[in-house]
């Protein structure tokens, strides 16, 4: 168990104070080294998977699909028409984005998405899911206290603001298109897509304002 | 043999606040990774599909007393020891996710549509009832919408149906619907007003025709 040389923190023990794995570390190491040794991972394949979903798959890949809606009103009606299509074209696709649907706040609806059985989430363009969105607090008030939970948020609607909650109980991966910030007429698509939060996406932010 | 989820929740009194997590705060220790990529690296061996391991993560008695990645790390052990990886003759892999075959992977990922086999029974805008009977395996339809009416919103083409799936008896594929409900239909006088209307993506046997409103 002491060789693990693909973990990094191990490598670098040289440069810190020695450090006890906890007991949930060990059991996962071991379980790592016994699939090795059945054939039936690649431990160089869990750092690569590890590096994709941390450096290269997340939500600034998201933003860049809402920017590029908020500037193109072509790529915004092919995005509310076939989403997987359409986000493909920017060049994402697969692992929980397979079967995308976009869905357009505007003034009379603002939209939420929450998976109430799990924790689906559209991976593609959202990376992996904030903590909140796989716990309870979250799965069990968003159909039932939109407002509420809005509020926690920092979120507050007129009340002639319909909302629209999808609960991802498939494998279709809802994406919030956001209303695009007044103010932001004059801002390039790289500097609106910095607006874009994941939240926004989610349908549990805002995006920023225009400076 | 009765079959409980733990992770059904939509809907259920849960008070605890929402603890918020700036973008870019993915784990909170360092095994979590781990367990991540585990899990997705396992898929391509093809021991389970991600209907069975819903399944197994939404049994565990301790479902709610666990992290998310507790629990991804749990259902994994529990699944591994039901197909005999750790016993003298292991299930073989199907495929090996190697390093260089990760971001192809990703890349592809894997498809729950399916070529539909007959048309789709209901069609956009018609009042559709859900079930009420609650299943006695795994299932997609949440408790809180079940015996509810709605309105066919979408019509996703037909898909792997979860509740065949999990249980391997194949993966029977069925008509998807977004159906929408709306709030009073769902909770009636038991909320304050939200002005709320909600969807769950239901598929074709969760469904009955409704008389129309």
């Amino acid at each position: 168990m002491s060789e693990h040389e693909h973990h990094s923190h191990e490598a670098h023990t040289h440069e810190h104070p020695p450090r006890v794995p906890s007991e949930m570390e060990l059991r996962v190491r071991a379980l790592e080294s016994l699939l090795t040794e059945k054939g039936y991972i690649d431990p160089a394949a869990l750092d690569v998977l590890i590096d994709a979903y941390q450096t290269k798959i997340g939500p600034r890949n998201g933003a860049r699909v809402v920017a590029r809606a908020w500037c193109d009103a072509e790529f915004r009606r092919w995005l509310l028409a076939d989403a997987t299509a359409a986000i493909a074209s920017l060049g994402l696709t697969g692992r929980q984005g397979e079967h995308m649907v976009a869905v357009e706040n505007t003034p009379q609806v603002h939209n939420l998405v929450v998976c109430t059985l799990c924790s689906c989430y559209p991976w593609a363009v959202l990376g992996l899911p904030p903590t909140w969105y796989k716990s309870a607090p979250y799965r069990a008030r968003a159909v039932k206290d939109p407002r509420g939970v809005l509020k926690e948020f920092g979120v507050e609607l007129p009340e002639s603001t319909q909302i629209r909650i999808w609960d991802s109980t498939a494998e279709v991966r809802y994406l919030v298109l956001p209303q695009r910030p007044p103010g932001s007429e004059d801002l390039s698509e790289q500097q609106l897509a910095n607006l874009v939060t994941r939240d926004s996406m989610i349908g549990t932010g805002l995006p920023g304002t225009a400076a | 043999m009765s079959y409980h989820s733990n992770a059904d929740l939509g809907g259920q009194d849960v008070r605890d606040a929402i603890v918020m997590e700036p973008e870019g705060e993915l784990f909170h220790a360092p095994w979590e990774p781990r367990v991540m990529a585990l899990v997705v690296a396992m898929g391509p061996t093809g021991l389970s599909n991600i209907d069975m391991n819903r399944s197994v993560r939404e049994t565990l008695p301790n479902y709610r007393d666990l992290s998310y990645y507790e629990i991804w790390l749990a259902a994994l052990e529990k699944l591994l020891l039901q197909k005999g990886v750790f016993g003298d003759s292991p299930p073989p892999p199907r495929q090996v996710m190697r390093a260089d075959l990760v971001a192809a992977m990703i890349a592809k990922g894997s498809p729950s549509s399916r070529s539909p086999t007959r048309p789709a029974r209901y069609a956009l805008g018609q009042r559709v009832r859900t079930i009420a009977a609650q299943a006695a395996h795994h299932t997609r339809l949440p408790a809180y919408a079940r015996g509810k009416v709605g309105i066919v919103e979408r019509v996703h083409g037909a898909h792997v149906f979860p509740d065949s799936n999990a249980r391997a008896l194949g993966e029977s594929p069925q008509w998807l619907y977004t159906v929408a409900f709306d709030e009073a239909e769902l909770w009636g006088g038991r909320i304050p007003k939200q002005g709320s209307t909600n969807s769950v993506d239901a598929f074709e046997s969760y469904l009955e025709p409704a008389a129309a409103g």
